[in-house]
């Protein structure tokens, strides 16, 4: 499974852009989008936009789970309660890269190979939650103004880690 | 929008950022509270002091300017227009800090409860209760709707005594300023960053004579955008 993560601002601007692949599953946490598709992911999550704001006043819960799905690619959404997104695109391996890339050990049960089984949203609200309290810290820095992009290193990193750790 | 992605490996040391030479950043620091994390109340009365001081700061030439304009029908409006540019830009100091306490409060939140206010009165009620205590110690003293029905978008959080104004004693001839004024800007924070913009101004209400219990007594008025309204009424339907 290949993820492409992506906070957006309150004005629908990009504030931070993380791209990685599964590690679970012997998986090596390289993204794998098919080169000629990469540069869909921006446009198909930012289309998920549109949903994500009429979802929103539905509940009053943090996390949306998956709202979105197009074609082989599913977005969920975690909505901080200053209004910022933070969205997840997965994109599972096609079947004929997994059919020659099959390992033994993944079940369709695991989380790198069902998008929408409980298991996966459970995953997915793991990684959001601790993506969360990094964002909340960001927050804290006097220096940080709404709808700034977020370039620390320290960031990225956290991020990254809990992509390790959850997906 | 792709040159936001780190070069691969070499992140760190072309960032160019120092770090704390403890290896400490913000984000190694925790967000929950220690039990006894208080402030000097002689402290903060001091930082305030100077803040309000800072914020009534240059508007003399304000006053150099309409003298200039040689308009005298100006320049008895002088108070008028002091008063006034102070408590914006004490509103603009306290508007951040609402931003981040929204974010901040909702996080430490347990999570059964942790949910983004969804109606006016939802997000009143964190203001008053989440907010307040968190800033004061103590949730405000009153949450009321405005009776005039022409004025449904109106609502009023009354706190008899504002812990910002305990040392601040304002001269007569600014007598409708009222330093709460940076309470409002931190209340239209947290307004604006949920999503119901909204603008708060502070208005002092307690009288000044004898024996008042609550001279002090000051209301913030919180008055929302009309498309809040608009989305407020939609959802009660739907």
């Amino acid at each position: 499974m290949s993820y492409y993560f992506v906070i957006v601002g309150t004005e629908d601007n990009p504030l931070f852009e993380y791209e990685f692949g599964t590690s679970k599953a012997g998986g090596d946490g390289q993204a794998r989008f098919p080169e000629q598709a990469r540069h869909m992911n921006q446009f198909i999550v930012h289309s998920s936009l549109d949903i994500v704001e009429e979802d929103q006043w539905g509940t009053g819960q943090m996390y949306l789970k998956c709202i979105d799905r197009f074609y082989n690619n599913y977005v969920s959404c975690f909505m901080t309660g200053g209004n910022v997104k933070f969205m997840l695109l997965h994109q599972p391996p096609s079947s004929s890269v997994s059919s020659t890339a099959n390992n033994p050990r993944s079940s369709t049960s695991t989380i790198a190979t069902n998008p929408t089984s409980p298991q996966t949203e459970e995953a997915v609200r793991a990684f959001m939650l601790e993506v969360y309290e990094s964002w909340v810290k960001t927050l804290m820095s006097p220096f940080y103004r709404v709808n700034m992009e977020v370039r620390s290193p320290i960031f990225r990193q956290r991020v990254a880690a809990a992509g390790r750790k959850y997906l | 929008m792709s040159n936001l992605q780190a070069p691969r490996g070499g992140g760190k040391e072309e960032s160019g950022l120092r770090y704390p030479t403890n290896g400490k950043t913000i984000y190694h620091r925790p967000l929950n509270r220690a039990k006894a994390a208080e402030l000097s109340g002689a402290s903060f009365a001091y930082l305030f002091s100077e803040m309000v001081s800072y914020a009534s700061k240059k508007i003399e030439s304000i006053q150099d300017l309409e003298k200039r304009s040689m308009d005298p029908s100006f320049t008895h409006k002088t108070p008028y227009l002091t008063r006034f540019i102070a408590s914006a830009r004490l509103n603009v100091q306290g508007h951040p800090i609402g931003l981040k306490l929204l974010d901040l409060l909702l996080y430490r939140e347990p999570a059964r409860t942790q949910t983004r206010p969804l109606t006016i009165i939802t997000l009143l009620h964190f203001i008053k209760i989440n907010v307040w205590q968190h800033l004061f110690g103590q949730v405000a003293d009153g949450l009321e709707k405005s009776s005039d029905p022409s004025k449904p978008d109106e609502y009023m959080i009354i706190d008899n005594e504002p812990l910002v104004n305990r040392y601040i004693s304002v001269p007569r001839d600014m007598s409708q300023l009222n330093c709460a004024a940076y309470v409002a800007g931190i209340i239209e924070g947290v307004c604006d960053g949920s999503a119901f913009p909204a603008r708060v101004t502070a208005h002092s209400v307690g009288k000044q004579e004898e024996g008042e219990m609550w001279p002090g007594r000051t209301v913030f008025l919180v008055k929302f955008a009309p498309e809040v309204m608009e989305r407020e009424s939609f959802l009660g339907k739907g």
